[in-house]
């Protein structure tokens, strides 16, 4: 009865508990897995222990040229996405012009249309420009749909930016290129880094836009889809292993510097 | 900068109109917001919204690949498709919505832990839910073949707690089998999208004064009156863009169902993409594409004005 | 940057200066000038356009009439980064990315000052935060936070020093030692400083020279004392303080003294401060200050001397607040009117429902136009917060 009533009261605690051992497990399967010696081309059983994959993590044909090409496109798209999200952010909250709404519209509706629609009219307009399909037409799609993404959360930065702050810089003597480089853009730095992160994450997941325009370019979550058919080398787990361990340790070295610059300012 | 305060220099003589004349600002700085859209807002006009006006005149053209294809408002194409395709949409629909519930019957008790209950564990869960992500998705949807695998751990346990009668009886699944089943792809579809879920539910959670528990609490509230009556009404913005965020992507996927569903759980994303990559009939691959659209977007405009948030944005 | 011509600046003139926004008019061409080296206040309730004016003199924003000079400089068309004017923003505005020390040097370092130590430190000193120069600006308390905002503005040693509401975000006590430091820093430096706020009191005991805004326009201007004794008004009498206003018809007029029927009973007023028509049968709306009428009980009404303003009514409320006793007096000349007595000796038959006599010198009493408002400028309470 004591401890009925024990596990009632942290029911929520449980059900959270077991969801995120659900998004967890996956996670785990990988990392396990890429230790596995399997017996055919499927990584799916296991069968025994073995570090042969991570001693040897571009021993598979054309996965790490995949995985740098990804790399490049996810960086390029960053820095494109970032720049004019960046600058359509600033304008939305900054300015007033006509057309606000439709504006508005036009970058509400690449987050809310399924991905595949946008992946095949596209298409449909390099077919039609007889564009030829390979690093450049992945690179213009996904600035297309990161940009979106970067505008959101810069402009959630910049709306909670005191406007006077901009105006304490120009009264003391800041001229307009002066206050954008001193003021604005360090204290909107946050919301750019947060939408570059995302953009950056975003592109070098992006599997179905991609699929759609790369032509015969293979990126990387295009060389996983095709080994789900071909057989599924056990390195792809190894750099799946290896991306979550490194992200893991950046964000948490990124808080302990953080949580000590914040204590060294303390008094 | 320095130069440019010149102080000393005589003040100038004609730019000042008179008192009473009406001045406008400089054009060059009225122009500022249209320079800042310009390259951004062009680009989604070109690569957005200009590859949907093709795609529309695609879809009424007649033709083959080799003769070529125009324009001849054959819009029986979409009539053809919806005919033809008619069950892929509606399991399209049908799994992405069950996905959402499920992303939402999951996900509200997690950003709930996170947001109330979890105290200094907060960043290392969050951190956690946000982990995921930085395994390419395809690989960790490819992980769920193994823990769904025939005679596996997990398949063993929802037979041996006949979980498996049930789903059988539902048609979620098939024997003793639950990969290459609706669940299967249900299951890949909530797990892919839960994060979109999570975090909008936690941060409009996490904006709720804890005040306002204790003061519900004084005024006669039971726990589960104040989660009906103030903490779920509080956190409508994060349910409805949480559930925007799920379903809308949900909709288009054909990843999950071509890795963990077999023919018979082809969503309305595997034909799209298998008439546009491989068979190569462009009009009907645009008119279903166009379907898929108008479908989405209306249910997300009547779902949002139903909600009561439009600024969602 | 010359700073030698900062010092021989001049006062500040704005011409005509207006601005609307689409059909609204914020502020209407406005004359005023404010002499060099005063302390000024724009006083109104929000949304009087005193902020707008402050802002047109920093350059922040462009009237859409008008020209700024700065002494013999038109500044109209100068951008905020080259006026040799500096402001104390609402709620302070300081970088929260940089030191209290690089806020302070933030100006210095723009008009490209190489060696800003020694400046930056004196600063620091003056402001007593020397020891916070490494902090960030939210460590700071309120009052330390207004303190670098000042230090960030003056090190400039601007022409003028504009101060939008700064001790708006403080509390009453700290509030008060602030206005007597700025009062001080100001006389000190010997800067212009024109300040806008909505609290009459601040201005009142930093200000040499008053402005009372209203609607985009200014309803009166000068000194403190000038504008407390003599409001031109009906909005002006209710702001700066409090005043109770009785309509009056003029019985006979064009002497020295007017006398006036209020209620039945008859006042008289020195022609001079009455700021209406002084005709013999004209309306007006008579005024005096709290503070300048006695209360006796009606059964004592004989010990009031000769010559003095009567007027007859029934205590309906009355509060201790310690120095004095204020009392609401209703009778045949107006209801709700106000008396402050000064708490010497007290009469415990002045309660609610005691028959009173109000009484006062006529030199106190003032009139105005009776085509105004009874009531402008009563509600500050609420817009001030």
């Amino acid at each position: 009865m004591v401890l009925l009533r024990w596990i009632r009261r942290r029911l929520v605690v449980f059900a959270g508990l077991l969801t995120l051992a659900y998004l967890i497990l996956p996670n785990v399967i990988v990392m396990v897995f890429s230790f596995n010696d399997p017996a055919g081309r499927f990584n799916y059983a296991w069968r025994e222990f073995s570090t042969a994959a991570w001693r040897d993590p571009c021993g598979v044909a054309d996965m790490c040229g995949s995985l740098s090409l990804s790399l490049q496109i996810a960086t390029w798209a960053t820095i494109g996405a970032t720049v004019l999200g960046t600058m359509i952010a600033f304008a939305l909250v900054r300015y007033r012009f006509r057309a606000r709404g439709a504006i508005n519209s036009l970058i509400f509706l690449p987050m809310a249309m399924p991905e595949v629609v946008m992946a095949a009219s596209l298409l449909t307009l390099f077919l039609n420009l007889g564009a030829q399909l390979g690093f450049w037409t992945v690179l213009i799609a996904h600035i297309m749909f990161c940009l979106s993404f970067v505008v959101t959360a810069v402009k959630a930065r910049v709306m909670s930016m005191d406007p006077r702050l901009e105006e304490a810089a120009r009264d003391l003597y800041a001229g307009p290129v002066q206050t954008f480089l001193r003021v604005t853009l360090p204290i909107a730095a946050p919301g750019i880094a947060a939408g570059a992160l995302l953009a950056f994450a975003l592109s070098f997941d992006d599997f179905i836009i991609t699929n759609f325009n790369a032509g015969s370019t293979v990126t990387f979550p295009m060389f996983v889809w095709g080994s789900a058919q071909r057989g599924t080398p056990v390195q792809i787990n190894v750099i799946g292993t290896a991306m979550f361990a490194i992200a893991v340790l950046v964000v948490v070295v990124g808080q302990l510097l953080a949580r000590r610059r914040n204590r060294a300012a303390q008094p | 900068m320095t130069g440019t305060t010149t102080e000393a220099a005589p003040p100038p003589l004609t730019t000042a109109p008179a008192a009473g004349e009406v001045r406008k600002p400089p054009t060059r700085r009225r122009l500022v917001p249209y320079w800042l859209l310009l390259p951004g807002i062009l680009w989604l006009l070109v690569f957005f919204a200009l590859p949907l006006v093709y795609q529309a005149s695609t879809s009424v053209q007649t033709g083959s690949l080799e003769k070529g294809f125009q324009v001849t408002w054959h819009f029986a194409t979409y009539w053809d498709a919806l005919a033809e395709y008619y069950p892929q949409y509606v399991r399209s629909l049908l799994y992405a919505g069950t996905a959402t519930v499920l992303c939402l019957l999951l996900g509200y008790p997690l950003a709930y832990l996170i947001a109330f209950k979890a105290g200094r564990w907060r960043n290392l869960i969050l951190v956690l839910v946000i982990a995921p992500f930085f395994t390419s998705f395809l690989i960790r949807t490819l992980a769920w073949k193994t823990i769904l695998a025939d005679g596996g751990a997990v398949v063993g346990a929802l037979d041996a707690l006949h979980v498996l009668d049930v789903t059988n009886w539902l048609g979620w699944t098939q024997g003793d089998r639950v990969l290459a089943t609706p669940m299967a792809v249900v299951c890949g579809l909530t797990y892919n999208f839960l994060p979109f879920m999570i975090l909008p539910l936690y941060t409009s959670l996490e904006r709720i004064d804890g005040r306002l528990h204790e003061a519900a609490r004084d005024l006669y509230a039971s726990p589960a009156t104040t989660f009906r009556k103030v903490t779920f009404p509080l956190s409508m913005p994060g349910v409805v863009s949480g559930t925007l965020l799920t379903f809308i992507p949900a909709s288009g996927d054909y990843v999950n169902a071509e890795l963990l569903g077999s023919t018979d759980t082809k969503m309305v994303g595997n034909v799209i993409q298998s008439q546009f990559l491989r068979v190569l009939d462009y009009p009907t691959a645009a008119a279903l594409s166009f379907i898929l659209m108008a479908v989405v977007l209306i249910m997300v405009t009547v779902y949002i004005r139903r909600a009561g948030t439009e600024d969602l944005v | 940057m010359t700073t030698d011509t900062k010092s021989t600046g001049g006062d500040v003139r704005l011409t005509g200066i207006s601005k609307t926004y689409g059909s609204f008019t914020a502020v209407h061409p406005l004359e005023l000038t404010i002499p060099q080296g005063s302390f000024f206040a724009l006083l109104g309730a929000s949304g009087c356009g005193k902020t707008t004016t402050l802002r047109m003199i920093a350059g922040l924003e462009d009237p859409t009439t008008g020209t700024v000079h700065l002494g013999e400089r038109d500044v109209t068309d100068l951008p905020p980064y080259k006026r040799p004017v500096n402001t104390v923003f609402q709620s302070y505005a300081l970088f929260p990315h940089l030191s209290i020390y690089e806020n302070v040097a933030f100006g210095l370092r723009r008009r490209g000052v190489k060696s800003v130590k020694k400046q930056v430190g004196d600063m620091l000193e003056l402001v007593q935060l020397g020891d916070r120069a490494q902090q960030r600006p939210h460590q700071l308390s309120g009052g330390q936070q207004q303190r670098v905002a000042v230090a960030r503005a003056l090190i400039n040693h601007p022409q003028v020093l504009l101060l939008d509401e700064p001790l708006g975000a403080l509390d009453l006590k700290l509030r008060r030692q602030m206005q007597l430091e700025l009062k001080r820093i100001q006389t000190e430096v010997g800067i212009t400083f024109v300040h806008v706020t909505h609290d009459q009191e601040e201005a009142m005991t930093m200000a040499d020279q008053v402005a009372v805004m209203n609607g985009g326009r200014v309803e009166q201007l000068g000194a403190p004392a000038d504008l407390y004794e003599n409001p031109q008004t009906t909005f002006v009498a209710n702001f700066l303080g409090t005043s109770n206003l009785i309509p009056a018809e003029i019985v006979e007029g064009a002497s020295e003294d007017l006398v006036v029927s209020a209620g039945g009973g008859k006042l008289r007023l020195p022609a001079g401060r009455c700021q209406a028509s002084t005709a013999a049968g004209g309306r007006l709306l008579v005024g005096v200050r709290p503070e300048k009428i006695s209360l006796v009980h009606a059964d004592d009404a004989g010990t009031i001397p000769d010559g003095r303003n009567r007027l007859t009514g029934t205590i309906t409320a009355s509060s201790f607040i310690g120095v004095s006793t204020q009392y609401v007096v209703d009778g045949p000349a107006g209801s709700g009117l106000q008396v402050y007595e000064q708490n010497v000796e007290r009469d415990s038959r002045l309660a609610p429902g005691a028959e009173v006599v109000l009484h006062w010198n006529p030199a106190h009493t003032f009139g105005l136009g009776a085509d105004q408002a009874i009531d402008a400028g009563t509600q500050k309470v609420e817009d001030a917060a």
